[in-house]
């Protein structure tokens, strides 16, 4: 009489497991149009898959892919049909998430966060017609090209920014994890605030997360307590920007433009445009001149990277400095990681008339003069060229 | 001092859905239940309130309609391993596994017309100092500047202890745990007090759920609860099942996250992650004294039964 009922509640337990890892792939055909019957002969359409990190209703990074899948939807129309998984943990179920979309005949697969990236490379040496693009990495196969974005740039131009609308002189920074992405953003916000600004501090809190609702409400609200009125942040959720505008302070986006969730205190928002980029790959696989394989770190003169519209609270000579700035870094006058540059430790880590290579820019973990925080290294000296 | 004020006011909001949860699945575990789904009962509790709050415009109706969202999961937990005897674990286990599924699958749907409830505002709790009290140094802004749910703890816990450790029916759910054979020879409805302590546990867990959503981080978010949960169970086992000192390891819980971001804003160099893990190497702490002393065991106050499927046809 027992057993029975214990596999039953087993079975249970397992159909439910089953159903809620990954919550299943969601279809939408492009444009919403009924398949043609009868008739005219209607082509195939390119099969685009996406893996997420986290839900869509994170308003942040997955929520701005997501955008971009639709801007592939909006301009193909029929001609591509769209596929996604929400909340994929990174690690073996990803793996398996992408192998799936492999086998169901997947022609395009994007998977978006950096712990894809060894699946991602696994998969595609099993799929040799299946196209590959990993956000964020840095390992490529000949079918697997990486993309990202010179994000640093826009976070230059909202640091300064946050340096006019600071008042305290202390800038709150909500960061989730210390590695070379979130370091390189927070220096280059930092060198926007303190070129407007030389006597702000810019606060760093690890949240040690990329995506937790409560953690990342508490670190901004412990900034605030340390005196911080603007809050900046590189994490996955709104719950920073809430925790400001609730303390009656200020705060800079991240990712989306969350002024349109939260209100015109966040002043503005470091975006990025990936439907920019996914509608050019996916054109050319239309056209059949996709080459794969290739690394691409797009700046903000491509458009994958901007900086959205600013908030009415920020005054017209602020709007104007960004707009001059912004002129320059899209003409390509203007390099944020050009010396003189000093680290926090008082090192000239960049000496005038030079710039930090690619390479060193992807690997920085040091942080400039001005950023009050744990970095992972001490700032170097004699780096640039 | 003002650190410490503000620490204190942040472990004291942070704690409350803790405090509920834990004191909930207290009471479930002292008539010998155990009860896995916390997880899942909170996150139904937070999604489902939340609704009902944007749809009725009122709060507290969202914090009734998420406390009987969580009594009925409970129920189901209740179905399974009482009436069924299934294996608690098991059962508990899918309440969480199944909680969090359907909260993320509402939470698409139970907005306004059937839009995606995220990144919607809708109406929350907001701190009510009270006259004088507030004013008071330290403790004032720490107890007596929060919002209502807050305050319904300060009801709710000692009226939770002094029914499970002073009163009969107190009495009589402790028997049930610590020896459902004996209780039932009392004349005691083992199945009946069981059943009750596991809802009643339920509605608390979706009553934490519904703090979350509607006081600490208002809103709805997917993976909201975060954890917190299994926080609350392994604060079960911290608080050697007192309702008092629940609350303590509560505020410890609690407030640790806000004490080590406080640290980090401040500038001190003590690892982010050792201070987190704090909490849990406390509870493994209590875990292991509690394990390995039998006599601490009983005098601390772990239900015998705890765990157990009752038969009453069975022989022992």
């Amino acid at each position: 009489m027992q057993r029975w009922k214990i596999l039953l509640v087993a079975a249970f337990a397992l159909v439910v497991a089953a159903c809620s890892s990954g919550g299943g792939a969601t279809t939408t055909a492009g444009g919403g149009g009924t398949p043609t019957t009868g008739g005219g002969e209607m082509a195939e359409p390119l099969t685009v898959a996406f893996v997420y990190v986290a839900p869509i209703g994170d308003l942040g990074w997955t929520w701005a892919h997501d955008q971009g899948r639709l801007a592939i939807e909006e301009e193909f129309g029929d001609a591509v049909e769209t596929l996604y998984i929400e909340s994929v943990p990174e690690g073996p179920d990803a793996e398996r998430v992408i192998r799936d979309f492999a086998q169901k005949g997947a022609d395009l697969i994007i998977t978006t966060s950096f712990g894809y990236m060894d699946p991602t490379i696994a998969v595609a040496s099993e799929f040799p017609d299946v196209e590959f693009v990993h956000i964020s990495g840095y390992k490529t196969a000949d079918n697997v090209a990486t993309v990202f974005g010179r994000m640093y740039q826009p976070r230059y131009l909202s640091g300064l920014v946050a340096g006019k609308a600071t008042k305290t002189n202390t800038i709150g920074y909500v960061a989730a994890f210390p590695i070379p992405e979130v370091i390189r953003g927070i220096n280059a916000f930092t060198l926007g605030v303190r070129e407007v600004n030389p006597d702000a501090v810019v606060k760093v809190v690890w949240t040690n997360t990329w995506f937790g609702p409560p953690e990342e409400k508490e670190a901004a609200e412990a900034l605030l307590a340390a005196g911080a009125d603007v809050i900046a942040q590189h994490q996955d959720t709104t719950e920073p920007q809430k925790a400001a505008a609730d303390a009656g302070g200020f705060s800079i986006g991240y990712d989306s433009d969350m002024r349109a969730f939260v209100g015109d205190t966040v002043l503005t928002s470091p975006i990025w445009n990936w439907g920019v980029k996914y509608v050019d790959i996916v054109r050319q696989m239309l056209d059949g001149t996709y080459e794969g394989g290739y690394q691409y770190w797009g700046s903000m003169a491509d458009g994958i990277v901007d900086l959205a519209p600013l908030s009415p609270l920020v005054d017209a000579d602020t709007a104007a400095l960004v707009d001059e700035k912004k002129a320059a870094i899209v003409a390509g006058d203007l390099d944020v990681f050009c010396g003189p540059i000093v680290g926090a430790n008082g090192n000239t880590v960049v000496e005038a008339g030079k710039c930090l290579t690619d390479g060193e820019m992807l690997s920085m973990d040091w942080f400039v003069d001005g950023v009050e925080g744990e970095a992972p290294a001490e700032a170097p000296t004699g780096l640039g060229e | 001092m003002e650190l410490v004020t503000s620490v204190l006011a942040i472990a004291v909001f942070a704690g409350a859905s803790l405090v509920y949860a834990a004191v909930g699945e207290i009471v479930t575990e002292r008539a010998g239940v155990l009860n896995l789904g916390v997880e899942g009962m909170m996150i139904m509790g937070a999604v489902t309130a939340f609704a009902a709050a944007v749809a009725s415009g009122n709060a507290m109706v969202g914090v009734v309609v998420g406390g009987v969202v969580g009594g009925i999961m409970a129920l189901v937990h209740a179905f399974a391993t009482i009436t069924l005897r299934a294996d608690q674990v098991v059962s508990g286990l899918a309440l969480t596994l199944a909680g969090g599924g359907l909260a993320s699958f509402l939470g698409q749907r139970l907005g306004p017309g059937g839009a995606p409830l995220v990144g919607m505002v809708g109406p929350r709790f907001h701190g009510v100092p009270i006259p004088w009290l507030s004013d008071l140094p330290v403790v004032g802004p720490a107890l007596f500047d929060q919002d209502v749910l807050v305050y319904l703890l300060f009801l709710v816990v000692p009226a939770v202890w002094f029914f499970v450790a002073r009163t009969r029916p107190g009495l009589a759910l402790r028997a049930v745990g610590e020896s459902p054979q004996t209780a039932d020879a009392m004349g005691i409805g083992v199945y009946r007090v069981r059943y009750l302590a596991t809802v009643f546990g339920g509605v608390l867990a979706g009553i934490a759920g519904a703090h979350l959503s509607l006081a600490y981080t208002p809103g709805w978010t997917e993976h909201l609860t975060g954890g917190r949960g299994w926080i609350a169970i392994a604060l079960v086992i911290f608080a050697t099942w007192d309702p008092r000192r629940a609350v303590l390891g509560a505020l410890l819980f609690g407030g640790v996250n806000a004490i080590q971001f406080r640290l980090q804003a401040e500038g001190t160099t003590i690892p982010a992650s050792l201070l987190n893990m704090m909490p849990y190497l406390l509870t493994i702490v209590v875990l292991v004294v509690i394990t390995r002393f039998e006599a601490l065991r009983h005098r601390l106050g772990a239900p015998a039964a705890l765990g157990l499927a009752y038969d009453r046809e069975e022989r022992t």
